[in-house]
């Protein structure tokens, strides 16, 4: 049943809202417990949210288009009054005084919130296995990692848990989590989905975005979050897409790219998944180029620069005073420094200094001016790109989902599975992973669809077509 | 563009004091290590002649994005400082940071 089809079912009063939550709850309570995708189930709150949707239906009122529809959330988006900690020890306990904006119009739209996602911590890490509280396992093989740093968001759905969740992607972190779990990720234009209320990370590239089982129901909750907001200053001027009216338009007509530099260094069978589904594209009436665009393998370099020296600033408020945790020392800089110490783990405390380092004085230009000149090279490349063709076509994910353990002792491994998603965050573009195939091993791989600015509409036609031939 | 010298330990030692963090002789070494890694990667985008290339900070370029001035709620006062490890008359509470008048 898709996620219409039950909102229409407790709409109409077939089906309660009480007994999908109530159903939701007991399999997190049987399923969560060996995976370790959740890191608070608000299992009160819910059951008093499905309530108040029961008695709207009941007094004949329309409690919205998600009525009803369980939903997690990733632990870096404010809930008023609900435990917020990114995964992080330094903000353990704390409550935020306000919601989100898409926690807003996701409460507008009828959902009910049933918990918070485990990830890597403030978002930084490709395996959620940088998480204050223990990592997560992925639901296709619990030895292996869900991916990151949306992982928990993205197993609660791989497990069907909740049909719906909720992550940020920055770099990757919705499209790999999606691929390695075998499930749909989108990180939507930048600007699309207002960033107020998401705990900042890399402020110029982070973007909300759904987790789904199918491109259709990702589609209905994208049209839910979108939308101008004035309280994010980044916010689009326009109001949200119509996505689910043109799922069926088809790609007849349309050129897509077969991005090389998108398959370079990926395994095998994940290059073999996605000259498949250019095959698919091709039998449903769409023209295939071949097409390169070297400038993308530069990204990696610009984005371990440009999103660190972000971090490095937005994180400079963790500093014991005004929420979260404090350790006391003698005085305010010993406080900080005590508070900031133990609060932050291993790979926040690597990118603050990495950050610190590419913006201080004698290094700016080399490093973070290089980067950010570099980064406007990878758009112009872009640009160039979709001049000839209308959507891109690559891999989300070099390789299947690795063993827990494998590379979190070697950053620079870890940071190298997001390759193929980086050159779209620095961009500013939409893209989304669709589950396509199964590895060697049973395990999920998702191809990529990359668009211009803008281009969801054709961005969800196209991975419509790709659901519907893929072999996963 | 130049060739970039490795980060050395002093360099990371003070990026950490910067950054108000404070590492073990552990740490500097370890981190040393990978920060250097990381920023090895790096030498491919500085070998690249992009002098002549713009910066871009924000990818659509919005500036000075301003809403209408009107009044709306704030925040409520009392939950807010409920949520800072420490309250001292309705303010958040600090350890003391001016001495004594000379």
């Amino acid at each position: 049943m898709s996620v219409a089809e039950l909102a229409v079912a407790i709409r109409s009063g077939e089906r309660s809202a009480r007994e999908v939550t109530e159903a939701t709850l007991a399999t997190i309570a049987t399923d969560d417990p060996s995976l370790h995708a959740f890191v608070d189930v608000q299992i009160d709150q819910a059951l008093e949210r499905a309530d108040s949707i029961d008695a709207a239906v009941a007094r004949g009122e329309d409690p919205g288009v998600l009525a009803g529809v369980p939903l997690a959330l990733k632990d870096n988006l404010c809930q008023h009054g609900e435990l917020t900690s990114c995964a992080s020890k330094i903000l353990q306990g704390w409550r935020p005084p306000y919601d989100a904006t898409v926690v807003s119009k996701l409460r507008e739209a009828g959902v009910v919130v049933v918990g918070k996602t485990n990830m890597d911590e403030f978002a930084m890490g490709s395996s959620t296995e940088n998480s204050a509280y223990g990592p997560t396992r992925n639901p296709r093989d619990p030895s292996r990692v869900p991916g990151g740093s949306s992982g928990g968001s993205a197993a609660a759905v791989a497990a069907s848990m909740v049909p719906l969740s909720l992550g940020s992607d920055t770099g990757g972190s919705i499209r790999q989590p999606a691929a390695l779990c075998g499930v749909v990720g989108v990180k939507p234009t930048y600007g699309l989905v207002s960033r107020y209320g998401l705990v900042a990370f890399a402020s110029s590239l982070d973007q909300i975005g759904p987790f789904a089982t199918t491109v259709a129901d990702a589609a209905l909750l994208l049209e839910v979050i979108s939308g101008h907001d004035p309280r994010d200053s980044t916010s689009l001027p326009e109001e949200a897409p119509s996505l689910v009216a043109h799922l069926d338009d088809g790609v007849a007509g349309l050129r897509v790219g077969l991005c090389t530099d998108l398959l370079d260094g990926c395994d095998d069978e994940v290059v073999h998944a996605v000259r498949r589904a250019a095959e698919v594209f091709a039998g449903q009436g769409a023209e295939i180029v071949e097409i390169a665009i070297p400038e993308l393998r530069f990204g990696l370099s610009a984005y371990y620069l440009l999103a660190p020296a972000e971090a490095s600033s937005n994180l400079a408020r963790y500093d014991g005073v005004r929420y979260g945790v404090r350790v006391e020392a003698g005085d305010v800089e010993a406080m900080n420094v005590a508070t900031r110490t133990a609060g932050f783990g291993d790979e926040v405390k690597r990118r603050i200094m990495l950050g610190t380092y590419a913006l201080s004085a004698g290094y700016f230009d080399a490093y973070y001016g290089q980067a950010q000149r570099t980064r406007t090279m990878i758009i112009e490349a872009f640009d160039r790109a979709y001049g000839q063709v209308d959507l891109l076509l690559g891999a989300t994910t070099p390789t299947t989902a690795f063993e827990l353990g494998a590379k979190i002792d070697d950053p620079m491994a870890m940071y190298l599975s997001d390759v193929c998603t980086i050159p779209s965050n620095l961009a500013g573009h939409p893209a989304m992973s669709v589950p396509f195939a199964r590895g060697a091993e049973g395990l999920p791989i998702g191809v990529q669809l990359l668009g211009p600015g803008r281009s969801e509409e054709r961005l969800f036609t196209a991975a419509t077509v790709l659901e519907a031939g893929a072999s996963s | 563009m130049a060739e970039l010298e490795p980060i050395s330990a002093d360099e990371v030692r003070h990026v950490a004091r910067l950054a108000r963090l404070e590492l073990s002789d552990d740490e500097v070494k370890r981190f040393t290590s990978q920060l250097g890694s990381i920023l090895g990667h790096a030498a491919d985008i500085a070998a690249l002649d992009v002098a002549a290339i713009p910066p871009t900070a924000h990818p659509f370029g919005l500036v000075n994005v301003l809403r209408a001035d009107v009044v709306t709620a704030s925040l409520d006062r009392s939950e807010v400082l409920s949520q800072a490890p420490k309250v001292v008359e309705q303010r958040f509470g600090v350890p003391r940071i001016a001495g004594e008048a000379p």
